[in-house]
């Protein structure tokens, strides 16, 4: 029973919060004045007890474990889903239905956390249906908008199938290893052509998931239609979650398809820069604009991912938590402007600079961290993720990839011009930041510029 | 010394800039710290000249190392040799001028300071860092302060401009930070200089490293054909800006190319040898002869700047020991030279608002201290002996004439033919906007420099007159370091 409370301590933190939730819902009820305070605090609280206590272990018959490096990445996922609830507390405060959301949230959260902590494929297919499904509702949280109701229908759609290959996959598994334990598949595949197949399912999910092209159709129309804090949560929680299983898949369990998979992903991974740059080059509405370019951003990923040692993981551990502060900085800004003007183009960012001087430095910041440009964080994380990418001497690769920067730097530096450069005779007028919203802002402004200067950071992720 | 006081000292100037309640703190905070650069720089400069004296022959003078991010064997290590200082020395007298310069600066003052001391902060880092990790992001800390200055405060296409400067620099960037990776797993995961610099790393790896390098540091330092963010950015940024740009930024890339590609990959310095040499001649001659077109005087500097870098990309690729100390004196050299002429034109455009030649005459009567010093640093551009440039040029082709065999001497001497070009479209610019009849009224009531723009001008030609009188100095600091490279590159 101690061992239950202590190995599966996050995950018991935060289904306490959903039943507490869920108790105000169907009890009294409150106010989303008082509820939301309470939930963000609920949440920084969890996020600090994510640092103790953490123990390795396993349990139920080794279909669930935990390592202090699982710990940490659940309690990077912890601090996004806190600054997620600060930068959208315009959005959320206006909200009827404020408990559900965060009931969602936190569900697919919970649903993360078994899917990083599985070592069994049914488990691993359970928690990321757990991980999926509500996010499809909270994308159409947007109760009055046709697009969020659209949104919601492709992400369900394009979901349930990726889940339906994946279930082939793991069937096809099960049928060429006879085990559903993810140890001992590693232990058995030995690469014959029905293996293959299986793998080719199981990465195709994944590439769902992940965005990767060519299955990142659905990602754009998504992340336009939702509201900011289901797009902000799709994109940087989710990515980053799937990111962390996908290479956990990749090293411990389809180890000795190495030959399969290393080429794949470098043709997958030069074909999601490329073609995510490009897109987001013409975008003019900014979430769509982010939409694609966290697609390349998933590209940048995935070079760290073909490294195949801990050099990478570590790397895309580290770029995964630059990437929180600075994705949720960006969507945090967007946020607020669409919530007061319900602006939501690049072209209404002229002349920002002049009325709203914080926020603009706040999105700029975020937007060079995202292009990789020093002193931010973004560029120590993308430099080690090329760094890892680089170790098997595939300098052609890294030099693809060190011009797709160039071409993402084009596009970001677009709204830096037109915040900064630009001229408007109507700007957005000055707007007003609650409490919570600067909160959430300096925590990713802080975030952005110290994770990067702070070595130890990754010296830290390093030695787990 | 302590070196951390030369990234400490701007970067403190910088937030007590943005700490400042108004322009006037601003201005002053600004001059008081640069002011400040500008004195460590000189006590940087009697400190390593006493090592020396004392026969300390250590190959980095200063070094310090701390441990940053150890998984990956980075360390923040840094130091000093004669060429650092003398960049050092470069950099902080033009931060000085800049700051002078841009004294009336009225739109968003603080952000402005703000830019140019970050500018300046990525200079001295740059030099002085011994790890390729840190140095490139020293390097690259200095893309968007350049990007935001020549497209908040340009002038003309300065959207167009800017967005050129950054995505070429980015550009040489990557191929920078290809090269650098290589250079990382071929030497066993290492970015020290001085350990790379002790690496055997084979014929093959050089061959595909040095271009990916020397191309990388080229884009920075106008290496032909991808010199051309040069004239645009130059004329679109601000005064200050392009002093900056022309002055410290492009001395990087020139650094770059000998320190991290010719030093660490002298095989592939030597195979590509011929290649920088025809292009650094092309670069030369093009921009001589496409400055003699120009109407615009900031046109006119920022193409002359490609011709006159182009000397110090053709010292390195000469490879001798007096050519490369020429290469780096005419880096220290132009430097303060075209830093000088882009804070005259801005001068002269403040007033007279515009920059065409055809369009001013006879400005001595109105403006004579400015004037003035218009003529000295087109004579140093010239290459008049007594002035730096002459004695920057003159080495280079000394050390030139030094590979006795057809090519390179061809090479010499068409390089050298550019100078008449130069002091024909030098003494054709000057002439008319400085002498003859004043050819438009509006110009009659123009008032001479300010006491800013008279230290400003002040200090660089006394920095012109320091290298052209006596470049004795110069030559004791550089040589040495010279010799070091060229120990490396004919010890293979």
């Amino acid at each position: 029973m101690n061992e239950l409370l202590t190995l599966m301590k996050s995950e018991l933190v935060l289904t306490g919060i959903i039943f507490l939730l869920l108790f105000i819902k169907i009890g009294k009820g409150m106010k989303n004045e008082t509820l939301l305070p309470l939930v963000q605090v609920l949440l920084l609280v969890n996020f600090i007890f994510g640092f103790v206590f953490n123990k390795e272990g396993r349990l139920f018959g080794d279909m669930f474990y935990t390592t202090s490096l699982i710990a940490f990445q659940k309690n990077i996922l912890n601090l996004g889903v806190y600054l997620i609830s600060l930068l959208c507390t315009d959005w959320l405060k206006k909200n009827p239905h404020l408990p559900e959301f965060f009931l969602l949230l936190l569900s697919a959260l919970l649903g993360m956390f078994f899917m990083i902590s599985s070592a069994n494929l049914l488990i691993f297919y359970l928690s990321l249906e757990l991980a999926s499904i509500p996010v499809a509702a909270m994308a159409n949280f947007d109760l009055d908008k046709k697009r969020s109701a659209e949104g919601a229908m492709k992400m369900i759609l394009s979901s349930a199938f990726s889940s339906g290959i994946l279930l082939f996959g793991i069937s096809l598994v099960y049928g060429s290893t006879g085990t559903i334990s993810l140890p001992e598949i590693s232990q058995r595949l030995d690469g014959s052509s029905l293996q293959v197949l299986a793998f080719i399912f199981f990465f195709a999910a994944f590439a769902f998931k992940l965005s990767i092209v060519p299955f990142h159709l659905w990602t754009a129309d998504v992340y336009e239609g939702s509201p900011i804090a289901t797009t902000a949560f799709l994109s940087v929680l989710s990515k980053g979650s799937v990111a962390f299983i996908f290479m956990t898949m990749l090293y411990r369990v389809f180890q000795p398809l190495l030959h399969t998979w290393y080429p794949m992903l470098v043709i997958l991974s030069i074909a999601t820069m490329v073609i995510g740059n490009l897109f987001a080059l013409r975008q003019q509405n900014i979430k769509r604009f982010l939409a694609f370019s966290s697609i390349a951003q998933v590209g940048f990923i995935l070079v760290a991912v073909s490294s195949n040692d801990h050099m990478g993981s570590t790397a895309v551990i580290f770029f995964v938590l630059v990437y929180i502060f600075s994705n949720l900085a960006a969507f945090g800004v967007a946020s607020v402007i669409a919530e007061q003007t319900g602006k939501e183009r690049i072209d209404d960012f002229k002349g920002f600079y002049k009325t709203n001087p914080f926020l603009s430095w706040i999105l700029a910041l975020a937007l060079f961290s995202l292009a990789g440009v020093p002193p931010t964080a973004g560029f120590f994380g993308k430099l080690f993720l090329l760094t890892a990418g680089g170790a098997k001497a595939a300098y052609w690769f890294i030099t693809v990839a060190a011009l797709n920067m160039i071409i993402s730097l084009y596009y970001y530096l677009r709204v830096v011009r037109a915040m900064f450069m630009d001229k408007n005779d109507t700007p957005i007028e000055p707007l007003k930041i609650s409490a919570p919203v600067r909160l959430g802002t300096i925590i990713c402004g802080a975030g952005i510029i110290l994770s990067g200067l702070l070595s130890w950071i990754y010296d830290y992720i390093h030695s787990l | 010394m302590n070196l951390l006081l030369l990234i400490g000292a701007p970067l403190l100037t910088a937030l007590a800039v943005l700490m400042a309640r108004n322009k006037q703190q601003v201005k002053w905070i600004s001059l008081g710290g640069s002011f400040l650069q500008l004195g460590l720089a000189l006590a940087l400069l009697l400190a390593f000249r006493q090592e020396r004296a004392a026969n300390n022959t250590a190959q980095m003078l200063f070094e310090q190392q701390y441990k940053l991010f150890q998984s990956l064997h980075i360390s923040f290590h840094f130091g000093v040799d004669g060429i650092s200082v003398a960049m050092i020395l470069l950099t902080s007298f033009v931060v000085v001028a800049g700051v002078l310069v841009s004294w009336n600066i009225e739109k968003m003052t603080k952000e402005f300071y703000f830019l140019l001391l970050l500018l300046g902060l990525g200079a001295y880092g740059f030099f002085i860092s011994l790890d390729l990790f840190i140095l490139f992001f020293f390097l690259e800390i200095s893309v968007i302060p350049k990007y935001l200055l020549i497209g908040i405060w340009g002038s003309g296409k300065k959207e167009y401009s800017a967005n050129k400067l950054a995505l070429m620099l980015m550009g040489g960037s990557a191929l920078i930070l290809v090269g650098m990776l290589g250079l990382y797993f071929a030497a066993g995961n290492s970015f020290d200089i001085l350990t790379l610099s002790k690496a055997t790393i084979s014929r093959e790896t050089q061959h595909i490293l040095f271009p990916l390098l020397f191309v990388g540091f080229g884009v920075f330092t106008a290496l032909f054909p991808l010199h051309t963010w040069v004239p645009d950015g130059h004329s679109s940024a601000p005064t200050a800006g392009s002093m900056f740009l022309a002055g410290i930024s492009m001395k990087l890339g020139g650094y770059g190319c000998l320190r991290v590609a010719t030093y660490l990959l002298p095989q592939g310095a030597k195979e590509y040898a011929t290649i920088i040499i025809v292009l650094s001649a092309i670069a030369i001659l093009y921009g001589a002869f496409a400055t003699m077109m120009q109407k615009d005087l900031k046109y006119i500097n920022a193409y002359s700047s490609v011709s006159h870098v182009g000397f110090s990309l053709l010292g390195i690729g000469m490879l001798t020991q007096t050519a490369i100390t020429g290469a780096l004196m005419q880096m220290v050299s132009h430097g303060v030279m075209t830093a000088l002429f882009f804070a005259v034109i801005g001068m002269i455009y403040d007033r007279t608002h515009t920059r065409m030649v055809a369009e001013m005459g006879g400005l001595m009567k109105q403006l004579p201290f400015i004037s003035t010093v218009f003529f000295i640093v087109g004579l140093c551009s010239l290459g008049l002996p007594g002035l730096s440039g002459f004695v920057a040029e003159m080495t280079v082709f000394v050390g030139s004439w030094e590979n006795a065999d057809a090519f390179h001497r061809v090479a010499t001497m068409a390089a050298a033919m550019s100078i008449v070009v130069t002091a024909v479209y030098i003494l054709r610019a000057i002439g008319r906007t400085v002498m003859g009849p004043n050819t438009n009224e509006a110009h009659l009531v123009l008032k001479d420099a300010n006491w800013n723009e008279k230290l400003a001008a002040i200090l660089l030609v006394a920095g012109i007159l320091a290298i052209g009188i006596a470049p004795g100095w110069l030559n004791d600091l550089l040589r040495p370091a010279a010799e070091v490279i060229m120990n490396r590159i004919t010890g293979q």
